[in-house]
């Protein structure tokens, strides 16, 4: 697994659960406490070991703490690169649904060898759509419906989301919109330092 | 045999501002007649309808162009201009001539200047043309820029560990003076540049016997007491090397004047005979010296060169106590023996 993957769950925990735990999580999983490395690659092992360590530490099911993993990869303010980097996929949030289909690409473009999931969406109509997330590790499906559920919040969007479970090799995620803007969204301005 | 038949088109201006909402026509007077809307949002405070071309933006390329007629000639190929108020953004751009009257649909992009641009005018994703790749190109400055975050910040934390490292594989751990390796290295560096330089080896005398009777602890003391007088008789940019044992060799970075060496090893000397106390116990050493400069030789040899200021310290132990001899010199205790 990337190291940029592996090294978004050790911060997840270290800034949600404390640097103790992370210690024990890390102890636990016979993980070197200093963590990873973003940019190196590690074995997939090391990843499940890690995540099956945090989910007994913290008594917690898989399933949560990826969901957990994935809005908190949105809206940690330590990370806003990768909220406005989802931002650059549309001005609302049906235009960034439909920008899914890209991610898989444009993540590719900034970081080759990152391995993120196929996501495929299908618009059912009448403000439904089901997204196919496909990567040999399971388990980016929970991580996908925190992200969206943190990136409807960023754009003042009122959705509802439910994880139906895998369909061959894909896990699907059904998305309701029921308000596109129900709430007021953060500010996205495409410069940087704009004020 | 075929005929190609152009076909005409004609646009509505709503369909014309959403394909190229930086694009502007100008009439034939040269004056802007049409303005889309993301262009028109450069520059909220003018109308810019009605402004002549060529007063609004001035053209670096093609030069010379200074009335509608060289503009016109211009149609086709590539524009590179910018604004004449501020702010002076840069532009590119592409005119056609329109059929009729003579007029010209000019298009303009911001180019590699998008990424300030958006900034300056607070733009949003709106504002492009879904084929336009503004947008794109955005994005991928921003995940450059993260990666390159990510990246910076793993190689300052490899170079600290380096320099650690280095230090460390360079330090002799008992005094923290310079080690055999670190002294290759400087050796080498100087020979390579040409620098001149001066080598003083100095060996201790008595040190066994300070071991012998007061023990590993009294010695250890001493050499960490007389590395540090070594540092102190010595400039930022010397050398101070432990060789092993009770052998220490000084590099002397641009210094080869043989009375200023003299004067260092005459002071150096003195400042070892001086008892150190270990305790309450006093530990009597001294030590002699033997010194070479790179001027001694045409060629530089870092090995004979050490080879020759090991002689001449063992000619100064011959001699008798606290003595220094420079390499080529006959050993004598007269001469430089100043110390009693």
């Amino acid at each position: 697994m990337h190291g940029l993957i592996n090294r978004s769950i050790q911060c997840f925990l270290r800034d949600t659960y404390g640097a103790e735990a992370w210690t024990q999580i890390a102890q636990l999983s016979g993980t070197d406490e200093a963590g990873f490395e973003a940019m190196l690659l590690y074995d997939d092992a090391a990843t499940g070991a890690v995540l099956d360590a945090a989910a007994k530490h913290l008594e917690k099911p898989h399933d949560m703490l990826l969901e957990d993993l994935g809005t908190y990869l949105v809206s940690n303010p330590q990370i806003e690169a990768v909220r406005r980097l989802l931002r650059f996929g549309g001005a609302s949030f049906v235009d960034f649904l439909h920008s899914l289909d890209e991610l898989h690409d444009r993540a590719r473009l900034a970081v080759p060898d990152l391995d993120m999931p196929a996501l495929e969406m299908r618009d059912h109509g009448g403000g439904a759509w089901s997204i196919a997330v496909t990567h040999p590790h399971p388990g980016f499906g929970h991580v996908m419906v925190g992200v969206l559920r943190a990136m409807a919040d960023d754009y003042g969007a009122l959705v509802l989301l439910d994880h139906q479970g895998r369909v061959d090799k894909a896990e699907i995620i059904r998305v309701e919109l029921l308000e596109a803007s129900f709430a007021e969204g953060r500010d996205f301005h495409l410069g940087l330092r704009a004020s | 045999m075929t005929v190609h038949i152009t076909p005409k088109i004609t646009l509505s201006l709503p369909s014309l501002a959403a394909l190229m909402p930086m694009g502007l026509v100008v009439g034939p007077t040269g004056h802007i007649v049409q303005i889309g809307p993301t262009l028109a949002k450069l520059r909220p405070e003018r109308d810019l309808l009605g402004q002549r071309f060529l007063e609004l933006f001035e053209l670096k390329r093609p030069r010379h162009v200074v009335n509608m007629g060289h503009l016109k000639a211009a149609a086709g190929a590539p524009l590179s201009l910018r604004f004449r108020d501020n702010p002076r953004s840069e532009l590119k751009g592409l005119a056609v001539a329109l059929e009729g009257e003579g007029g010209l649909l000019v298009n303009l992009s911001f180019g590699i200047a998008a990424v300030e641009a958006v900034g300056t005018y607070q733009l949003s994703s709106s504002d492009f043309p879904a084929t336009d790749l503004t947008v794109e190109m955005l994005y991928l400055v921003e995940a450059n820029a993260a990666v390159h975050a990510v990246s910076q910040d793993l190689l300052s934390r490899l170079d600290s560990a380096k320099v650690a490292a280095q230090e460390q594989a360079f330090t002799d751990t008992l005094t923290g003076l310079r080690n055999r390796r670190a002294m290759d290295m400087v050796l080498g560096r100087y020979a390579r540049r040409r620098d001149s330089f001066a080598l003083m080896h100095l060996d201790l005398d008595h040190f066994k016997a300070v071991n012998d009777t007061l023990g590993h602890a009294a010695g250890d003391h001493v050499l960490q007491e007389v590395a540090k007088i070594l540092v102190e008789e010595t400039r930022a940019e010397d050398t101070v090397v432990r060789l092993g044992g009770d052998e220490f060799l000084m590099i002397f970075h641009n210094l080869t004047r043989p009375d200023q060496l003299t004067r260092i090893a005459e002071r150096l000397l003195e400042r070892l005979e001086a008892p150190i106390m270990f305790g309450t116990d006093p530990c009597a050493i001294s030590g002699s010296i033997g010194i070479t400069t790179s001027d001694t030789y045409t060629d530089i040899d870092a090995d004979k060169m050490l080879h020759d200021v090991d002689m001449a310290l063992y000619a100064s132990k011959h001699a008798g106590r606290a003595q220094h001899t420079f390499v080529g010199e006959p050993a004598t205790s007269e001469g430089h023996d100043t110390v009693h």
